[in-house]
């Protein structure tokens, strides 16, 4: 539970930032809250020769709304998200999501940028983020560039970041108004990851859901994004049948490992119950 | 001058100042833990300290074909690499255990379980010794691996200790199988199989209790420091058991046992972890002797809770006979103990099973049988009593867990069916069939308590209703009730059948009152959060008339402490706790003498109240203990020795046997098999209470252990031998969070023998809440005919057995 030896770097911008990934290439690895990386450092299951820490650089910080959009930070901690009172009453959904992640100590040092850009499959962001078609701003040698959550993830630990790219933003459009988002987790226990997850968001028009978007947790390599369960219930009504009819249709597009959290069927099937209960509650929510 | 003092202060403040036995004191310890202050193993720096480190085994069960240290040893600040080949001439390669075994200190030839130490790396720094580690080069050839204790003794079983292959006779009687270690029989066998051959009603099932670890906060270290000079070791570590550690050094190295010094300092929880002497240990004082430097081991929790002491890993066939009217008549029952690659079981030497025999539990059997078998698997050893006396919580479980599946297939409440068999007050002390002798109890009036406490008929009307409303499919909630009815046997033990590598459990204390009538108290136990630095000073303060405050207690150093047995198997009140108690009274007997002495009296006349000596029907000719500590060593009377001290090394005449009555509320979703505690209420009877606010907080602890264990606890290996989540991520250990509200009760039954009635309770909540959990979330599901579900009852099993029941659609 020791790391290989590795030297650090506090660079205090993007752009110097950016030049020590190049120079040191993949011996570089990228540390914001770290408690995913330094975990696995310490496991040695990661063993990077140079640790660049971007907890220095002040433009990685901040949650800002552009236009309609909302403009957050990568640098945001978890404790952050969660104390803002314009995105909890604007995009609760990532308040609520927050709030699951692991314990108050690691949420005050885990960051948005670090949950969506790792790649793993337990954290939680990276399915809100493909719920509600964000995307990743990112800066490279190359100057920025936009990625689309949805077509960002591409297996466990690979995303579509180049080695000598940084995350510095997320952007997310608001959600239409008569909808609501909504972050069902089952979890062992706090701290742990989701044994299945769901992102839901659905609007509502004359008593039909008009809009639906439906992405799981840990139940694949990637985050997945639910798109055929979440087209399903365009034109239907909320209800415990529409909503079993999503959770069964995301379930056929799981594909999660059997681990201590439980055998993969029980696993898959949960997702499907964490579908139907947090469509349950963004129904209620889009009503009021 | 105290008979000139204007206003007598009342016998109830006077009382009050001492903050003796029955108040609730505030933990004294805690002033130092709860700021930061503790110093624990780690905390120990030493000039020119060096750091060890293992590497460990990656298979489970391989041939060492070579071990190549050369890239280990050129990294700069490493200073020695030791192997099985340098601790062979010095006969340390393999060390006994105190189940009569031995294990490899570092394994030679091959190893049998994953993470086994092969090389220990002594660095200038931990972080060198870490990289070292990597470095050394192992080569193997794989054996197959031996996983599942019901294979072990087939006849083509792969062989595991080659070391001992041939051996028929292990340390407790013959042996069948190269991987078997020993058969244990106790009760009458005859008699029983008679009593289920004329059973109107007979139950037999196969009660699992899985592999769990105690995963105490501090994992296990030591500092070893030899002075080749005096050719004296000093060795700091995390022992439940300094002076047993002590000796078991001083066999192992042969340096002799008053030239080694053992020190456990804090010690952050042992729960039975910290009992055994491992591989670390022996390593770090190799290498001190070896370096000539203090040298530093300290595991890390992977460490932990793959290669130190285990516990559980039973797996116990219940079979009960009784008559229709619920009247157990008989109880059989055997068990398949893995005990992994060494037995390395902390047990009492003679009881290869621990006190398994207390299954007849609470319950007035006029006959029982068991046996156990224990076998080898390429597992890590151990088997140690995790928060309970030895094998304790097993033998609970399976009773526990068997008269449930008794009740159900009688059609009889749960708590009916034990309010018929349980042991009457008139009966105690009350044999056994097993052969224990139950010292007192009065169980009908502690489980009507418990029973009215929770308003119990209203529960079982409300979960009726719950049940035909989930079976008109109105519901996916479930609710369970668990009853548990417990007695622990604790207090090991008396020397006529208790012993550790041949030294009788006795406990001891001794007790110096110094001129002001301040005290220092020392004794052989050795807390790890218990309090005892609280606690021993109540005693104290109730039997001589010193405040508590006044009052210093230190354990741990071998140095100063009388010699004891140490702490686990909540042994320190039943014994150090009764030796502490038969010291005071040496001490008071002297005091009587000085007391009468200065008021002129006959020492007949005087008697002790409170704090003072008292001429008897004079209540205002007194001295008070502090004018007697200052007289002791001022003016001792004629022909009496100056000073006031004594010790007491107390032989139990018995155990003591605290017991309980637990019950839990259990609310299930069955769609995702989650269950949540509704309601917890725990009743204990552990005799005298010394102090209630710490009895409640080893309840609230206990119970929280139990709650990991009954409903996630679990260290897995899967079918080659790779040990699964070893590590806070998988391995349950609740928060503040998931851990339930404690309710807790009490009724006092003293015990008999001790000499302040006192019984121990540490690890009853353990022993009682692992089935009073088990038992609510079996019971939720008994309605639709399930026998027995396994623990743990985590989420994904609860859902399965849900669905084996075909309630998931």
């Amino acid at each position: 539970m020791i790391s290989g030896s590795f030297a650090f770097y506090r660079p205090h911008t993007i752009a110097e930032a950016v030049a020590m990934l190049a120079t040191h290439g993949d011996a570089a690895r990228l540390v914001a809250g770290g408690h995913s990386l330094i975990p696995m450092m310490k496991l040695r299951m990661a063993m990077p020769d140079h640790l660049i820490d971007v907890g220095g650089i002040a433009d990685l910080k901040g949650i800002k709304r552009d236009g309609s959009d909302w403009l957050i930070g990568a640098l945001t901690t978890q404790a952050e998200l969660i104390a803002d009172q314009a995105l909890a009453a604007g995009l609760p959904v990532l308040r609520e999501t927050a709030l699951q992640i692991a314990d108050p100590q690691v949420r005050n040092c885990g960051t948005l940028g670090g949950n969506i850009a790792n790649g793993d499959p337990g954290n939680d962001m990276p399915a809100v983020m493909l719920c509600l078609n964000a995307r990743f701003e990112v800066t490279g040698p190359g100057g920025k560039r936009s990625i689309p959550a949805r077509g960002f993830y591409h297996g466990a630990y690979v995303t579509s970041l180049a080695q000598d790219e940084i995350v510095t933003a997320v952007r997310i459009a608001a959600l239409p108004p008569g909808s609501a988002a909504a972050y069902e987790k089952l979890k062992r226990k706090v701290g742990d990851y989701a044994t299945a997850a769901a992102a839901v968001a659905l609007g509502l028009q004359d008593g039909k859901i008009n809009f639906c978007s439906i992405a799981l947790t840990n139940l694949a390599p990637t985050p997945l994004w639910a798109e055929a369960a979440g087209q399903a219930l365009i034109g239907r009504a909320p209800g415990a049948e529409s909503f079993a009819l999503a959770g069964r249709l995301a379930e056929e597009i799981t594909d999660p490992s059997s681990d201590a959290r439980g055998p993969a069927a029980y696993r898959t099937k949960m997702g499907g119950v964490m579908v139907r209960r947090a469509l349950a509650r963004a129904a209620l929510a889009a009503k009021t | 001058m105290n008979e000139m003092s204007p206003v007598p202060e009342s016998r109830q403040d006077r009382e009050a100042k001492l903050e003796g036995m029955g108040c609730r004191r505030k933990r004294v310890e805690d002033v130092r833990f709860t700021q930061g202050r503790g110093n624990y193993v780690d905390d120990l720096k030493l000039p020119g300290m060096l750091f060890g480190d293992f590497h460990r085994s990656s298979y489970a069960h391989a041939r060492i074909k070579s071990i190549d240290t050369s890239k280990a040893r050129a990294l700069p600040g490493v200073v020695a690499v030791l192997t099985a080949a340098d601790l062979k001439p010095l006969k340390l390669d393999w060390m006994p255990t105190l189940a009569g075994d031995v294990q490899a200190v570092l394994a030679g030839d091959k190893v049998l379980f994953q993470n086994q130490e092969i090389a220990f790396i002594v660095a200038t720094d931990r972080y060198i010794a870490a990289d070292a580690a990597d470095l050394v080069e192992v080569e193997y050839e794989e054996l197959p691996v031996l996983v599942d204790p019901f294979k072990a003794m087939l006849p083509d079983a792969p062989i595991l200790r080659e070391d001992i292959a041939d051996k028929t006779e292990g340390a407790h009687g013959q042996r069948r199988h190269p991987n078997h270690i020993f058969t244990w029989e106790i009760g009458d066998r005859e008699a029983t199989d008679l009593a289920f051959r004329n059973a109107a009603v007979a139950t037999k099932h196969l009660i699992p209790y899985q592999r769990v670890h105690p995963c105490p906060l501090e994992t296990c270290q030591s500092v070893a420091s030899f002075d080749k000079i005096k050719g004296e070791l000093t060795l700091w570590g995390t022992f439940q058991a300094p002076h047993v550690v002590r000796t078991v050094a001083s066999i192992l190295s042969s340096i002799p046992e008053h030239k080694i010094h053992v020190i456990a300092p804090d010690i952050g929880g042992g729960f039975g972890n910290k009992v055994g002497v491992y591989p670390g240990y022996v390593c770090s004082i190799v290498a001190s002797i070896v370096t000539g430097k203090p040298v530093k081991w300290v595991e890390d929790r992977m460490e932990n809770l793959s290669t130190t002491a285990f516990a559980r890993d039973y797996h116990m066939t219940a079979e009960i006979a009784a008559t229709p009217q619920g009247k157990v008549t008989g109880l059989r029952v055997h068990v398949l103990a893995d005990h992994g690659a060494f037995d390395a079981c902390a047990d009492p030497s003679k009881w290869p099973a621990g006190f398994f025999n207390i299954v007849t539990g609470s319950y007035d059997f006029p006959v029982a049988h068991v046996s156990v078998d224990g076998v080898y698997t390429n597992k890590a050893p151990g088997g140690v009593a995790y928060r309970c006396s030895f094998r304790v919580t097993e033998a609970a479980y399976c009773i526990e867990r068997a008269m449930d599946i008794l009740a159900a297939k009688l059609g009889l409440d749960p708590a009916e069916l034990r309010l018929r068999n349980l042991i009457k007050r008139e009966q105690f002390p009350y044999l056994s069939a097993l052969g224990w002798e139950y010292d007192s109890g009065d169980y009908h009036a502690a489980l009507n308590k418990a029973l009215d406490a929770v308003s119990y008929p209203a529960l079982r009307a409300e979960q009726k209703a719950m049940q035909a409303a989930f079976q008109r499919g109105e519901t996916r909630q479930l609710m369970g009730i668990g009853v548990s009815f417990f007695t622990e046997i604790v207090g090991a033990g008396p020397s006529k059948n208790c012993d550790i590598l041949g030294i009788a459990m006795f406990d001891s204390a001794e007790i110096r009152i110094h001129p002001t009538g301040a005290v220092i108290a020392r004794m052989g136990t050795k807390s790890q959060g218990q309090a005892h630095e609280t606690t021993y000073a109540q005693i104290i303060a109730s039997e001589i008339g010193i405040p508590a405050a006044d009052i210093m207690i230190e354990e741990g150093n071998t140095d100063t402490a009388p010699y004891g047995l140490g702490t686990y198997g909540s042994r320190s009140t039943p014994t150090a706790g009764a030796a502490t108690a038969m010291a005071c009274r040496k001490i008071k007997a002297k005091a009587q003498m000085i007391a009468a002495h200065l008021l002129e009296v006959h020492h007949d006349d005087v008697e002790f109240d409170i704090d003072r000596f008292v001429v008897k029907g004079m209540p205002d000719r007194f001295k008070t203990m502090k004018d007697i500590s200052w007289a002791a060593y001022h003016a001792p009377p004629p022909g009496l020795e100056p000073g006031l001290e004594a010790v007491s090394y107390y032989d139990p005449p018995n155990m003591t046997f605290p017991f309980g009555a637990y019950i839990c509320v259990m609310d299930i979703d069955v769609d995702t098999g989650v269950c949540t505690t509704r309601r917890f209420y725990a009743l204990d009877d552990c005799g005298t209470r010394i102090n209630p606010m710490i009895i409640e907080g080893q309840v609230h602890g206990g119970l929280t252990e139990a709650f990991a264990i009954a409903m996630g606890q679990e260290i897995v290996y899967d079918e080659i031998g790779n040990v699964q989540g070893a590590s806070l991520m998988d391995f349950f250990l609740p928060t503040a969070v998931e851990t339930p509200v404690w309710e807790t009760g009490f009724t006092t039954t003293p015990s008999p023998h001790h000499p302040i009635g006192a019984k121990g309770v540490g690890e009853s909540p353990n022993v009682g809440g692992v089935p009073a959990f088990s038992n609510a979330v079996n019971d939720a599901f008994t309605f639709l005919g399930s026998q027995h579900i396994a623990m743990p009852h985590d989420p994904w099993r609860v859902w399965k057995a849900a669905e084996a029941l075909g309630l998931q659609g």
